[in-house]
């Protein structure tokens, strides 16, 4: 019969019309912004840098406890080429306690920014993480998408909150890499004394830490395949 | 030209296809002869063009005499970008070329330097390409039957309805990957991170719930009278020159060419999975409506094996590099089946840290070139609906 297969579409259209009315199955959407949906655990949409809150009250803290030591890595594999690093002159401890370098700069131009999360999958001190804030717009298009290192800081109670799994896996991470390097540092420690017992101690001991630190950084850089490859990144889905 | 094996099958012979011969038209219409032509240029900004695509038709009354393509407003200069970052960098923009599926596009991808290098892909990671391709492959081919009904004037409800369930697959997608349409996901060497059970358990109710709408779907279109009445017998490709042509995807597979990489290349695990590749007769506009419901019921069929199949085990392979990745000498050709068509990336490589040279085959440019000789002697209107079931992307147009 000519027409059946219209009345049969509509009777399907019908159904889904009433259905909207009674069953949870068929509302689909919500009020947004008044009602949000939850991201999930694994979204992205822009990098962060992670600190370590050592003290909650010093306005500096984010500086002081971040994990981020400059090595230009994320810089060098971002795929748009929308992060910008300066170095540092100085160091500080990182999160491991080794004296490291911290970046002086480090500005992230999220108007150009993919949210690929290369630079979280390529940085091998856990320090680039990926946000779930979407709602960036301002007024200003070019100061206001281009964040500084100040607003790019974010405590690792706050990853803890939005990728809960991942960052426990990190922490359990830093955690280890942390016991290593200082079971490293005792046995160098005691190499020293037994040293120090036989041969005069060495002339500068000032520059020992300083040189271990480069050597660490630029074997960092040659070779962090390893490190990366076993890195539990988005554990959680 | 037309083969048939045990593998495929007619639409006729897997449905009770509803063809009415009633509403059949000729194919071809003689021009009237007067010589007075109409220049009509539809796009760049038309909302049946999907993007930013130029058609200038040449009209005599309502038929078309004469079509011109025009692409190129979208182009991103995607090749030679990805001929000066890395291998790894290039990754997430193929996520870019056709938005629709950027998980087929990272497999092509993926798996052209995966034979640069012989780089093995350990199971598990296979499965978990087929699972999020043939999600992929489901999720297009709704949402092309969607834009095909707008494009004949139902603005809104069949589309709303393969978006509604689109939205599910692109949760899966989300959960896993982090983000709904640019993921980034395939390595070379496997995949980026690891479905978890809960993940698993979400994509077998959500490819259960799949069935019920393609059954809903169908219902809703494919006996619709007017539909029949828009596409049987409109746009027809003879397969000559659907082959010389060199369409692939189920553009081809509607004209009765039974060619399926899946099939023919047997990449990837696909050897293992029991489905069909079903055929059309016409090569018509309905035939590749058609086509594109009946894949999605192959599609359930591939994704139902490989959730109860998969294994467990390592998603990357160990040796595997991320950083530093610089393939010896040579060049590669992978290609897989998208959605869409045949997918390839050819890569030359001269042994540094990016390609010599990057070139993509994309199936959307390949398979618009015979938009004219479809549309010669089709009346304006059908034009808008042959284009629309060429089903397009022009981030992969242009790229």
């Amino acid at each position: 019969m000519l027409g059946e297969g219209m009345l049969k579409g509509m009777a399907e259209t019908a159904k889904n019309f009433v259905g909207s009315f009674f069953s949870a199955k068929r509302l689909t959407t919500v009020q947004y912004p008044e009602e949000r949906i939850a991201p999930f655990e694994a979204a992205r949409v822009f990098p962060f840098l992670v600190y370590d809150a050592k003290n909650p009250a010093d306005p500096a803290d984010w500086l002081v406890g971040m994990r981020c030591v400059a090595c230009q890595i994320c810089e060098k594999e971002c795929p748009p080429k929308c992060i910008f690093i300066e170095k540092s002159k100085d160091k500080k401890p990182d999160a491991l306690g080794k004296q490291q370098f911290y970046p002086a700069r480090f500005d992230i131009d999220i108007s150009v920014c993919m949210s690929c999360q290369i630079c979280v999958e390529v940085c091998p001190f856990e320090a680039i993480k990926m946000d779930t804030e979407f709602e960036l717009s301002t007024d200003d298009r070019f100061g206001g998408l281009l964040l500084d290192r100040e607003q790019l800081a974010k405590s690792n109670e706050y990853y803890h909150q939005i990728h809960a799994t991942e960052a426990a896996a990190v922490d359990d991470h830093l955690a280890e890499g942390k016991v290593k390097a200082e079971a490293k540092t005792t046995a160098v420690a005691i190499a020293g004394a037994i040293r120090g017992a036989e041969v005069p101690p060495p002339a500068k001991p000032a520059e020992t830490p300083a040189a271990d630190a480069a050597s660490e950084a630029s074997a960092a850089r040659t070779a962090p395949v390893t490190k990366t490859a076993k890195r539990p990144t988005g554990a959680g889905n | 030209m037309t083969e048939f094996n045990s593998h495929s099958a007619t639409v006729a012979e897997m449905q009770e296809s509803p063809r009415s011969e009633h509403w059949n038209r000729p194919a071809h219409i003689e021009p009237s002869g007067d010589g007075e032509l109409l220049e009509v240029a539809m796009g760049p900004h038309h909302p049946s063009t999907h993007g930013v695509f130029r058609m200038d038709v040449a009209l005599d009354g309502e038929r078309v005499i004469r079509l011109r393509p025009v692409f190129g407003y979208l182009h991103r200069n995607h090749e030679k970008i990805a001929e000066g970052v890395s291998y790894l960098a290039s990754m997430p923009y193929t996520d870019r070329l056709d938005y629709i599926c950027p998980i087929t596009n990272n497999w092509a991808y993926a798996l052209a330097v995966e034979k640069l290098t012989g780089q093995a892909v350990p199971e598990r990671a296979e499965y978990l390409r087929v699972i999020l391709g043939e999600l992929t492959r489901f999720q297009n081919h709704a949402s092309s039957i969607g834009f095909l009904i707008q494009e004949m004037g139902a603005s809104g409800t069949p589309l709303m309805y393969a978006f509604r369930e689109r939205e599910k697959i692109l949760d899966l997608f989300e959960k896993l990957t982090g983000a709904r349409m640019m993921v980034n996901y395939m390595r070379f060497g496997g995949c980026r991170v690891d479905a978890s059970p809960a993940w698993m358990n979400v994509a077998r109710k959500t490819v259960a719930g799949l069935t019920e709408f393609a059954d809903e779907f169908e219902r809703l279109l494919t006996s619709n009278e007017i539909l029949m009445a828009r596409t049987q017998g409109v746009g027809i490709l003879k397969p000559e020159l659907a082959v010389n042509a060199g369409v692939t995807g189920p553009m081809l597979r509607a004209s009765g060419v039974n060619y399926d990489i899946r099939k023919v290349d047997n990449y990837g695990i696909y050897d293992r999975f029991d489905f069909r590749v079903p055929l059309g007769d016409h090569g018509d506009v309905y035939d590749r409506f058609m086509i594109r419901t009946l894949e999605m019921r192959e599609s359930i069929k591939i994704l139902q094996q490989a959730l109860k199949d998969i294994p467990d085990g390592p998603i990357m392979d160990p040796k595997a590099k991320i950083r530093g990745f610089r393939p010896k000498p040579g060049e590669a050709y992978g290609r897989i089946e998208a959605p869409k068509g045949e997918l390839g990336f050819y890569l030359i490589s001269d042994g540094g840290p990016s390609p010599y040279r990057y070139r993509i085959r994309p199936p959307s440019l390949i398979n618009l070139t015979i938009l004219e000789d479809m549309c010669l002697g089709q009346n304006v209107a059908d034009v808008v609906l042959i284009f629309g079931s060429v089903d397009i992307v022009l981030g992969e147009v242009d790229r």
